[in-house]
C-alpha cells in the first residue's frame, strides 16, 4: 500500500461561464495534517466538495483515489461510507437536540427502528472522551459554546470510522484558547492514524500544525510544500497565494481627491445574538471626496458587519463610536436615517438583500428614494417611469424597458440596477460590498467605470472586496481588516498583494494594531 | 393577422393571472346560466341574481380587501371573523343601550376594529410573534368577548338608517323606461372615467418613450373594460339601482387600489412582503408598515361588522364564523402569493365574487351544503395550482438571463460564502424567492 491515502488528479470543475477548478492535483499522505490554502475564490471549497461527494462523480473531470482504489462518490453518504467526512464552516448541528443525538444523527443506534438510548449515550460519551469534551451527552447543543460544538462535529465524524477528516475554516469562529484546543486535538487524531485536511485562512495556525501545505490559486494547484523540509514561512506562503499580474482589467482614471468628509472613530460592534462577541473592534476609517477607499479582509474579518453597522445600525448590537459626515456628528438610528444623511450601502448579496426580484426595474430603482418621486405620500407614477428610464440608460442596463422584472436580468445588469437604486438616493458616501461578485469581466469593467464616474462627481466610495487585484486596481487607499480590527492601511503607491495579505492575516492578539 | 398577433402579445405581456381571474369569473357565470336554463328553465344571469351575489357577499369582499394587504405584506389574519362579530356587537350595543345615533354607532364599531388592530399589530410587528399565532389567539379572544358583550343573546337593530347600510338602495324611486336613472348616470360617468384613465396612461407612456404594446391591443383592452362597465351599469339599473353597500365597496376598491399602487405606504407594504430584508436595507420601516396594515385590517373588519349586523338587522354571538377562511380564500383565488409581495385589491374582490357567484348559483340549483363545500375547496386548490403552474411555465423561455445563469453560478463557484452542501446544477440549487425565475 502506498504512502498516500488520497490522490486527486486533474480535477476540473466547470460552472456555466466559469472554470472553478482547472486540472487540480493533490496528494495527501496517510496520518498527516495537510493544509489547503489560497485566496477567497481560489477553489478550495469546491475541491473539498468534490472530495466529499457534494458534487457527484461525473459532474467534474479527473480522478480521485482513496487508499489506492478509485473513488466515485455519488453523494455525501457515499464518501462518508468510505471514511471521508467534511465538517463545514457553518456547523450542521441541530441545536434543539442533545449532543448524543447529534453525534448519531442519521446513524441512530437502533435495533429494528427502535433507538437504544443507553447505547447512544454510552457510545457518545466514549467518543466525547476522545475529543476531550467533558459535558453530559444529554446536554442540548444550543447550551454549549461554539468551540465545544466544533468538538461535537468531530466526535460525529469519529463515529463514522473516519479516515480522512476535512475541516473547512474550523477556527474562524473560535477564540484563541478554543482554537489551540482544536489544533491539539488534530495532532492527537494524527497520532491515531486519522488524516486531516485543513482549510484555513490563518497562516500562523497552518504553519504550526500542518505537515504539508497545498496552495491553490485561480483554480489551479500552485505547489505542495513540506512545512519543515521546505522551511516555509508566512511570506513564502503569501507570495505563492497571490502571485499574479494585474492585467488591463481596470479603466484608466486620474483621481481628484478632495477633503476628508467621512470619519469613523472608535467604532465597536457586537454580535446581535451573542452579545458578548465583539465583531468590530474600535475601527477607525476616513473617506475623502473623490476617493475610492478599499476594505480588504478575509472571510469572517467583519467587513460586511462593519459596513452594515455604519448603515443605520442595520447589523449588530451595542454599537458604540462616532460617525462624522462633513464635520457633523451623525446619529443614525435606522436605515432611513442613514439614507437621509447621505449614506448608501449596496449589499454583497444582491438577490437576497439588494433587489426585489419579482418586481420590475422601476420599482427597484425607486424603492429607496420614493420620497423623491412622491408628494405627500402619493407617488407620481409618470415621474417614476421617467427617472427609472433615465437610470436604466445612464447605467447601461441591457434590457428593453423598465417594466422588465429584476429577476430576469443577468448578474451584471442586476448589479447596475442596485447601483442605480442607490445613486438615485443622492448619497455622499456609497458603500459597495463586493460590487463585482459573480459578474463577468465585461460587466465588471462597466461597474468600475460607473464607480469612477461617481467619485468624479465628488462622492466618496468605500469598496469592500475579496479580490485583492480588484482593490489594487480600483482603490486610492486600502484598509485591511482582520478579526474585527483594522490592522492597517496602505495607499495606492505602496499597495501590494503581499502587504495586504500580511495585514489581513495579522493576528491581532499577537501583532497588535499598526497604523 | 398582425392585429391578432398584437392582441396575443398584449395578453401574454400583461398580468395573465388577473385576466385569467376575470375569464374564470365570466366562465363560471356562463356555466351557471347554461345549467339553470337546462335544469330549471330559468336565467341565472338576471339583474337580481347579480346584485345579490355582490350584496350577500359584501362583508366578505370588505374583509378580502384588508386580507389582501395583510397577505401581500407577508402575514395572515385568522381573527377577522371574530373581530367582525365583536365590532358588530359593539355597534348594536351602541345603538340600543347607549342610544347613539347610527353614524356614531358605525364610527364606534370601526374604531373598535382599529383598536383591535393596534393590539394585534403590536404583537406581530414589534414583538415579532408570528401573525398566525397572534390572530389565532385573537380569533378565540374576540369570539369570547363577543359572547360576553352580548351576554350570549341576540340584539336586534331598530335604526332604519343603520339597516339601510346593509340592504338599502340609493334613490330607488327615479326610473326612466324601467331603468334606474341615478345608476345610469353614475355608470356612464364611471365608464368615461375608465376610458380617460386608459387614454392618459397610454399618452404618458408614449411621452416617456416607453414601449407599451401595440395600439390595437390597447384599444381592444380599453373597449373590453368600457363594455364591462356599461353592462354592469345596465344590469344594476334594471334591478333596484345601486345598493348602498355596492357604493361603499366601489369607494373602498378605488381608495385601496390607489393606496396600493400610488402611495409610498402602499409600495412599502409590497416591498416588505416581497423581500423583507431588501426592503429594510432600502430604508423601509417594515415594522411600522406591518403595524398599520393590521390596524387597517381591524378597521375594515369593524366596517364589515357594521354591514353584516345591518344586513341581519341584529347582532348575534356566532356572527362571522368561518369568514376569515372565506376572506383568505378570496385573496388566494384572486392571485395573492403565499410568500407575500404579490396580489391586487381588485384580484381579491374578483376572488370573492367567484366564491359568491358559485354560492349563489349552487344554492339556486339546490346543491347541498356538503357538495358546495367540497366544490369550493377544490376551486381554491385549483386557483392556486393555476398560479404555481403559470409561474413555472413562465420561467421556460427566458434562458440565459435568469438567476442561475452564468452570474449565479460564478457567484456560487467562486464566492467565499459558498459553503454548505448544495447540488451543482445551477437551476435547481437553492429555492429563489418566488417569482425570481
Amino acid at each position: 500500500m502506498s504512502e498516500d491515502i488520497l490522490r486527486m488528479r486533474g480535477i476540473t470543475k466547470r460552472f456555466p461561464g466559469v472554470l472553478a477548478l482547472d486540472g487540480v492535483d493533490m496528494r495527501v499522505k496517510r496520518a498527516t495534517i495537510h493544509a489547503l490554502v489560497g485566496e477567497n475564490g481560489a477553489g478550495k471549497s469546491t475541491l473539498m466538495k468534490i472530495l466529499s461527494g457534494v458534487y457527484a462523480h461525473g459532474d467534474f473531470e479527473g480522478e480521485i483515489e482513496l487508499e489506492g482504489r478509485p473513488a466515485r462518490f455519488r453523494s455525501i453518504r457515499d464518501s462518508e461510507d468510505s471514511g471521508v467526512v467534511i465538517i463545514h464552516q457553518e456547523l450542521a448541528l441541530v441545536s434543539e437536540l442533545s449532543i448524543a443525538e447529534n453525534i448519531f444523527l442519521g446513524n441512530e443506534q437502533a435495533k429494528r427502528g427502535v433507538v437504544s438510548w443507553n447505547k447512544t449515550n454510552a457510545e457518545a460519551a466514549r467518543l466525547m472522551g476522545k475529543v476531550g469534551l467533558p459535558d453530559n451527552p444529554r446536554t442540548l447543543v444550543e447550551n454549549i459554546g461554539v468551540g465545544k460544538q466544533q468538538l461535537v462535529e468531530i466526535a460525529k465524524a469519529l463515529s463514522k470510522q473516519v479516515k480522512v477528516l476535512i475541516l473547512d475554516e474550523p477556527t474562524a469562529a473560535l477564540n484563541d484558547s478554543d482554537s489551540e484546543n482544536l489544533l491539539e486535538l488534530l495532532r492527537s487524531l494524527r497520532e491515531e492514524g486519522v488524516t486531516c485536511i485543513l482549510i484555513s485562512h490563518k497562516l500562523g495556525e497552518v504553519l504550526s500544525v500542518a505537515d504539508e501545505i497545498t496552495v491553490l490559486r485561480d483554480g489551479k494547484t500552485i505547489e505542495t510544500l513540506h512545512t519543515v523540509d521546505d522551511a516555509v514561512d508566512e511570506d513564502r506562503l503569501i507570495k505563492s497565494m497571490v502571485g499574479r499580474d494585474l492585467e488591463h482589467l481596470f479603466p484608466p482614471h486620474t483621481p481628484e481627491i478632495g477633503e476628508t468628509f467621512f470619519e469613523v472613530k472608535e467604532w465597536t460592534v457586537h454580535h446581535p445574538e451573542h452579545r458578548d462577541r465583539v465583531i468590530v473592534n474600535k475601527a477607525e476609517l476616513t473617506v475623502a471626496r473623490g476617493e475610492v477607499v478599499g476594505l480588504a479582509g478575509l472571510m469572517g474579518a467583519g467587513r460586511t458587519e462593519f459596513a452594515m453597522s455604519l448603515f443605520g445600525r442595520s447589523w449588530g448590537s451595542h454599537i458604540t463610536g462616532e460617525l462624522n459626515l462633513d464635520g457633523k456628528q451623525l446619529r443614525l438610528r435606522s436605515v432611513s436615517d442613514a439614507i437621509g444623511a447621505g449614506i448608501a450601502y449596496a449589499t454583497e448579496d444582491r438577490k437576497q438583500y439588494g433587489l426585489h426580484l419579482d418586481y420590475d426595474l422601476q420599482q427597484n430603482f425607486t424603492l429607496a428614494g420614493l420620497d423623491k418621486v412622491s408628494k405627500g405620500g402619493v407617488i407620481d407614477l409618470h415621474q417614476v417611469t421617467a427617472v427609472s428610464e433615465k437610470l436604466r440608460s445612464n447605467f447601461g442596463v441591457k434590457t428593453p424597458s423598465v417594466y422588465q422584472l429584476a429577476g430576469n436580468l443577468s448578474g451584471g445588469n442586476q448589479q447596475k440596477v442596485v447601483l442605480g437604486k442607490w445613486v438615485f438616493t443622492e448619497p455622499e458616501l456609497l458603500i459597495l460590498d463586493e460590487p463585482t461578485r459573480g459578474i463577468d469581466v465585461g460587466a465588471k469593467y462597466e461597474i468600475y467605470e460607473l464607480i469612477h464616474e461617481l467619485v468624479d462627481q465628488g462622492k466618496g466610495v468605500l469598496m469592500i472586496s475579496s479580490e485583492l487585484p480588484e482593490l489594487l486596481g480600483m482603490c486610492d487607499r486600502i484598509y485591511a481588516m482582520s478579526a474585527g480590527h483594522i490592522t492597517g492601511q496602505v495607499d495606492r503607491e505602496n499597495a501590494t498583494q503581499e502587504e495586504l495579505m500580511r495585514l489581513m492575516t495579522l493576528e491581532t492578539a499577537k501583532g497588535g494594531v499598526e497604523l | 393577422m398582425s392585429v391578432l398577433r398584437n392582441a396575443v402579445d398584449a395578453v401574454r405581456g400583461a398580468n395573465l393571472r388577473q385576466y385569467g381571474m376575470i375569464i374564470a369569473l365570466v366562465s363560471i357565470m356562463l356555466l351557471f346560466q347554461v345549467l339553470e336554463v337546462a335544469k330549471l328553465d330559468q336565467n341565472f344571469l338576471t339583474p337580481r341574481n347579480i346584485t345579490n351575489a355582490i350584496v350577500q357577499n359584501s362583508f366578505i369582499l370588505i374583509l378580502a380587501i384588508g386580507m389582501m394587504m395583510v397577505i401581500v405584506n407577508g402575514h395572515i389574519d385568522l381573527s377577522v371573523g371574530s373581530v367582525l362579530a365583536f365590532s358588530g356587537a359593539v355597534s348594536a350595543i351602541a345603538l340600543s343601550s347607549w342610544g347613539l345615533p347610527w353614524y356614531l354607532a358605525v364610527l364606534v364599531a370601526v374604531a373598535t376594529g382599529a383598536l383591535i388592530g393596534v393590539w394585534q399589530g403590536f404583537w406581530i410587528a414589534y414583538v415579532r410573534i408570528p401573525a398566525f399565532i397572534v390572530t389565532l389567539a385573537g380569533m378565540l379572544l374576540f369570539r369570547g368577548l363577543t359572547l360576553w358583550a352580548l351576554e350570549s343573546k341576540t340584539i336586534s337593530i331598530r335604526s332604519e338608517e343603520f339597516r339601510m347600510l346593509g340592504s338599502g338602495y340609493w334613490a330607488q324611486e327615479s326610473l326612466v323606461g324601467g331603468y334606474h336613472l341615478p345608476t345610469l348616470v353614475i355608470g356612464f360617468i364611471a365608464t368615461a372615467f375608465i376610458v380617460w384613465m386608459q387614454v392618459s396612461g397610454r399618452r404618458n407612456a408614449v411621452r416617456n418613450r416607453i414601449a407599451s404594446g401595440s395600439p390595437v391591443a390597447w384599444a381592444v383592452k380599453t373597449s373590453l373594460l368600457a363594455a364591462a362597465a356599461l353592462i354592469g351599469t345596465l344590469v344594476l339599473a334594471a334591478y333596484r339601482g345601486l345598493p348602498i353597500i355596492g357604493i361603499i365597496l366601489v369607494v373602498l376598491v378605488i381608495v385601496y387600489t390607489f393606496i396600493a399602487n400610488r402611495t409610498v405606504f402602499g409600495r412599502h407594504i409590497y416591498a416588505g412582503g416581497g423581500n423583507e430584508k431588501a426592503a429594510m436595507l432600502s430604508g423601509v420601516k417594515t415594522k411600522q408598515t406591518s403595524f398599520w396594515v393590521f390596524v387597517n385590517m381591524g378597521a375594515l373588519a369593524g366596517l364589515a361588522g357594521v354591514v353584516f349586523t345591518a344586513r341581519l338587522q341584529s347582532a348575534t354571538p356566532d356572527a362571522g364564523e368561518m369568514f376569515e377562511l372565506h376572506a383568505i380564500a378570496s385573496s388566494f383565488i384572486g392571485g395573492a402569493s403565499m410568500s407575500g409581495g404579490v396580489g391586487t385589491i381588485i384580484g381579491a374582490v374578483i376572488g370573492g365574487l367567484v366564491m359568491g357567484v358559485m354560492n349563489q348559483g349552487m344554492s339556486i340549483l339546490s346543491v347541498g351544503q356538503d357538495a358546495q363545500s367540497v366544490i369550493l375547496g377544490l376551486v381554491v386548490l385549483a386557483a392556486v395550482f393555476f398560479d404555481v403552474w403559470n409561474k413555472k411555465r413562465a420561467s421556460g423561455p427566458i434562458v440565459g438571463t435568469t438567476p442561475g445563469g452564468s452570474g449565479e453560478a460564478k457567484r456560487r463557484g467562486k464566492g467565499p460564502d459558498d459553503s454548505g452542501p448544495s447540488g451543482d446544477k445551477p437551476k435547481d440549487r437553492e429555492p429563489e424567492p418566488v417569482g425570481a425565475k
